[in-house]
C-alpha cells in the first residue's frame, strides 16, 4: 500500500515508539500535522515558540534516555529552533528535529518562508538530512533516531520539502540501519585499560573527574562502584552533577569556574587524574597553560576521540562507551587484585580535609534581605532532594549547582555548553511530560525567565505542575558580577528595570504566584508551592542584589586562582 | 607544518560544505581543495592541503572523522607519497617572447594546448612548488592567466586508500 510522506512521517515516529512531540505548525508542515491529527499514539504538545520546542524535546530526552523530538515550519520556524538545537548539540542531547521545508520546485527562489535550513543548522546538530524525495523518507528518519542516540549522542535534523509530505510511495520502515561511514566505537582498547590500571595502582595522589558523558552513557552505578572500590575523591562538572552521588562523602562537590576550593585544590595537585566523559573545557580547568604546570598523569575516557587531547593533553587515551569500559577497567583491577596506597591516600585525604576547612561555600546566614543561596539550601531539603531540577543560565544556575545535592543522574537539567538563557521553563516542560507525577522545579532568574516567558500558557494548557523558583535580584546577576569585579562597578545595561509583576504575570497565565520578600517566609512559601501537586506555582523571590557567586575563577587565569567570598 | 590530508567521503550533496564549514567554524586553515568522485560513483576523494602545528592536524583528522559523511581520513605526509598539481596558464606570446615562451614551456615540461596569433596557452603538471617555479621562471607581465587545482596526492608504494 503506498502512503504520502506525512503518513509515513507519523508511521516512523510511532515505530520509533515517540511519545510526544514538541512543536508548532505553519504552512510547510500542515501534511504531517493533519496526519498527527488522525491518529493518538504520538502526542503532540503545542509550545509557543518553536525555541521552546526544542528546549522542550531537550529537557524531556535528558530527564529520560529517551530521544527528543521536535517538530516546526520552515523558515522562521527553523530559526527560532536554531538556539534550542545549538543548545543541545553542546550538551550532546540525542534529539530529532523535523522541519517542514517550501516545495522541492520552489527551494532557491527565495520562496515565502524559505531558508537554507540544512545551511543553517550545519554547524550545531550531529548531522542533517535534506530529504528530497518521498522514497527515502523512511530511511533517512531511521537513520536519524540512530545517529541521535549512538556514538556521542546529539541533535540530528531530517528538513522535508512540503510536496515530499503529499508525494507517495510504498512504506516499509527499516529495522536496522547500517553505515559504511558511521561506526561509533562502543568497548575501549583492553591495552590501553590495562595501562590505565597500573595508574590507578600507583597513583598517590589520585583523582576522579566526570562529565556528562557518565550520565549519557547511564554509567552511574558504575562508577560509584568504581570510586568505592577506589576510595579516590570524585569531583563532577556541571554537566556531570548526579554521576556521583553528591552526598557520598568521596564527593568533593562541582570544580571549575564556580567549583568548590576543595574539588578544584585537588584537581590542580593530583598525582593520577582520572576523566571519565569530560571534556576538559575553559570553564573547568580555566587556563590550561597553568593547569600543566603541576606534572600528573591523565587518563581519559571518552567516545569521541576529539574530545581528548583537545586542550590538555593525556596519557592514557581511552575511546569507548563510558559505561563499557567502567565495567572492564573494574574487571581488570579485580583480576589484578588492586589494592590502593593506603599510606600515600589517607594523607591525601586529610590534605583535602584541610582544604574542606575553608568552607568555601558559606554565607550569610543572619542576613535580613533573602540569600539565593538559602532559598536553594531550603529548596533541598523540603524536595528531599528526590526533585528534577532545571535551571537558566546565570547566577542562580551556579547556585543551583553548588547547593542541590544531586544524588541520582538525569535530575539536574542545564544547559551547560552554550548557557542558553531561556532554558529552563521549557525544558521543565519536557521533565515534566517524560516523568510525569515527579517533582519538577525550575531555578532561574527574572532576566532568564522572560527570554521564554510565553511557555507559561503551554503549562496552563497541559495543567504542568512546575516549581518556578525565581531569584529575583533585578540584576542580570552574573554580568553584574562581572562588571564589579573586572569593569571598575560599571553596571553597564545589567540592571532589569520595568520588571512585571510575576505574581500577576503568572495569575494571568491561570497559575498562581507567590512574593516572597522575608527571609522568614521562605520556607513556609516553597513548601505551599509543593504542597500544591496539581498546579504551577511561581514563586518570586526578591534576593539580596549584592550577591556574589563564589569560589570565582576569573576567565583566562587558572584553577586554584580562586577568587573566595572573604577576600573581598 | 604542511600537511596533505585525503578523505574519502560518500558522494553526496552538501558533503564538501560539511568539510569547508569545519575547517573555517575552527579555524583550521585550508591552502588547496579538490574534490571528485572515485570509479565508485557513490564516493568521493578529497585533498586538502593544510598547515599547522601537530595538535592542531590531530584534532583536524580527528574531526574529520567524525563527520558522518566522512569514511576514511589519512595524512598522506606521515609518510612517501606522490602530490601533482595541474594548472593552465595563458600567457603573452608575441614578437621574440614566442620562442622564449615555448622553450620554458619545454624545459618545465609543459605542454601547448591553445594557441592564437598573440598567447600561448600552456598546460603543467606537478607539485605545487614547480608550479610556482614556473610562474617565477617567466616574466611576470607575460602572465594574463593562471588557473590551478590544487593538489592531489596518493601513497607510494602498495600502501592504499580505499573503502
Amino acid at each position: 500500500m503506498e502512503l504520502t510522506g506525512a503518513e509515513i512521517v507519523v508511521k516512523c515516529l510511532q515505530a520509533e515508539g515517540v511519545e510526544y512531540v514538541f512543536g508548532y505548525p505553519g504552512g510547510a508542515v500542515l501534511f504531517i500535522y493533519d496526519e498527527l491529527f488522525k491518529q493518538d499514539k504520538v502526542k503532540h504538545i503545542l509550545v509557543r515558540h518553536e525555541q521552546g520546542a526544542t528546549h522542550a524535546a531537550d529537557g524531556y530526552s535528558r530527564s529520560s534516555d529517551k530521544v527528543g523530538v521536535a517538530l516546526v515550519t520552515s523558515g522562521p520556524g527553523v530559526t527560532n529552533a536554531v538556539t534550542g538545537i545549538a543548545t543541545a548539540y553542546m550538551d550532546s542531547i540525542p534529539m530529532v528535529i523535523i522541519t517542514g521545508q517550501v516545495p522541492t520546485h520552489a527551494i532557491g527562489l527565495d520562496a515565502f518562508q524559505e531558508c537554507d535550513t540544512v545551511g543553517i543548522t550545519r554547524p550545531c546538530v550531529k548531522h542533517n538530512f535534506l530529504v528530497k524525495d518521498v522514497k527515502d523518507l523512511a530511511l533517512t528518519v531511521k537513520k536519524a533516531f540512530y545517529l541521535a542516540k549512538t556514538g556521542r549522542p546529539g541533535p540530528v535534523l531530517v528538513d522535508i520539502p512540503k510536496d515530499v509530505t503529499s508525494a507517495k510511495c510504498p512504506f516499509e520502515y527499516p529495522e536496522t540501519v547500517v553505515m559504511r561511514s558511521y561506526n561509533p566505537v562502543v568497548k575501549g582498547h583492553p591495552g590501553q585499560i590495562k595501562k590505565a590500571v597500573q595508574l590507578l595502582a600507583e597513583a598517590k595522589r589520585p583523582m576522579v573527574y566526570t562529565g556528562g558523558g557518565v550520565i549519557l552513557s547511564g554509567a552511574a552505578k558504575q562508577l560509584a562502584k568504581l570510586v568505592k572500590m577506589l576510595g579516590f575523591p570524585c569531583t563532577n562538572t556541571l554537566m556531570g552533577l548526579g554521576g556521583y552521588p553528591a552526598t557520598d562523602p568521596l564527593f568533593l562537590g562541582m570544580l571549575g569556574m564556580h567549583g568548590t576550593y576543595e574539588a578544584n585544590m585537588a584537581m590542580q595537585n593530583c598525582d593520577v587524574l582520572l576523566a571519565v566523559g569530560a571534556r576538559f573545557d575553559d570553564r573547568v580547568i580555566g587556563n590550561p597553560q597553568h593547569f600543566a604546570q603541576v606534572q600528573r598523569k591523565i587518563i581519559h575516557i571518552d567516545i569521541d576521540p576529539s574530545s581528548i587531547s583537545k586542550r590538555v593533553k593525556v596519557d592514557v587515551p581511552i575511546v569507548g562507551n563510558v559505561s563499557d569500559v567502567l565495567e572492564e577497567l573494574m574487571r581488570q583491577l579485580e583480576a589484578a587484585g588492586y589494592k590502593p596506597d593506603q599510606k600515600a591516600l589517607s594523607a591525601w585525604w586529610s590534605q583535602i580535609g584541610l582544604w574542606k576547612s575553608k568552607d568555601c561555600l558559606k554565607y550569610d546566614k543572619k542576613s535580613k534581605i533573602i540569600k539565593p543561596q538559602f532559598v536553594l539550601e531550603r529548596l533541598y531539603e523540603i524536595t528531599r532532594g528526590e526533585a528534577f531540577v532545571t535551571s537558566d543560565v546565570g547566577q542562580h544556575q551556579m547556585w543551583a549547582a553548588q547547593f542541590y545535592k544531586f544524588d541520582k543522574p538525569r535530575r539536574w537539567i542545564n544547559s551547560g555548553g552554550l548557557g542558553t538563557m531561556g532554558f529552563g521553563l521549557p525544558a521543565a516542560m519536557g521533565v515534566q511530560f517524560a516523568n510525569p507525577g515527579a517533582t519538577v522545579a525550575c531555578v532561574t532568574g527574572e532576566a532568564s525567565i522572560q527570554m521564554c516567558i510565553q511557555e507559561l500558557s503551554t503549562c496552563k494548557q497541559y495543567r504542568l505542575p512546575i516549581k518556578i523558583v525565581n531569584l529575583n535580584n533585578k540584576y542580570m546577576g552574573m554580568v553584574r558580577q562581572w562588571q564589579q569585579f573586572f569593569h571598575g562597578n560599571r553596571y553597564s545595561e545589567s540592571y532589569m528595570d520595568a520588571l512585571p509583576d510575576f505574581v500577576k504575570l503568572a495569575e494571568s497565565y491561570g497559575h498562581r504566584g507567590i512574593l516572597v520578600e522575608n527571609p522568614a517566609d521562605v520556607e513556609s512559601a516553597l513548601r505551599e508551592a509543593f504542597k500544591r501537586k496539581d498546579e504551577l506555582v511561581f514563586l518570586d523571590f526578591i534576593t539580596d542584589q549584592t550577591e556574589n557567586v563564589y569560589p570565582m575563577v576569573q576567565g583566562g587565569k587558572g584553577l586554584t586562582e580562586m577568587i573566595l567570598a572573604e577576600e573581598l | 607544518m604542511r600537511h596533505i590530508i585525503s578523505i574519502v567521503l560518500e558522494n553526496e550533496p552538501g558533503a564538501l560544505s560539511r568539510v569547508a564549514g569545519l575547517f573555517s567554524a575552527r579555524g583550521y586553515n585550508i591552502e588547496t581543495l579538490t574534490v571528485a568522485p572515485t570509479e565508485d560513483a557513490s564516493l568521493s576523494r578529497m585533498t586538502i592541503v593544510t598547515s599547522g602545528s601537530d595538535d592542531v592536524v590531530e584534532q583536524i583528522t580527528k574531526q574529520l572523522n567524525k563527520l558522518v559523511e566522512v569514511v576514511k581520513v589519512v595524512d598522506l605526509s606521515e609518510a612517501a607519497h606522490i602530490e601533482r598539481e595541474l594548472m593552465l596558464i595563458k600567457v603573452r606570446a608575441t614578437g621574440k617572447e614566442r620562442e622564449e615562451m615555448k622553450r620554458m614551456s619545454d624545459i618545465f615540461r609543459g605542454r601547448i594546448i591553445d594557441v592564437t596569433e598573440s598567447t600561448y596557452t600552456i598546460e603543467l603538471t606537478g607539485t605545487g612548488a614547480k608550479l610556482d617555479a614556473f610562474i617565477q621562471a617567466i616574466e611576470p607581465s607575460a602572465i594574463l592567466e593562471t588557473v590551478r587545482t590544487g593538489a592531489s596526492g596518493i601513497a607510494r608504494g602498495e600502501r592504499i586508500l580505499k573503502v
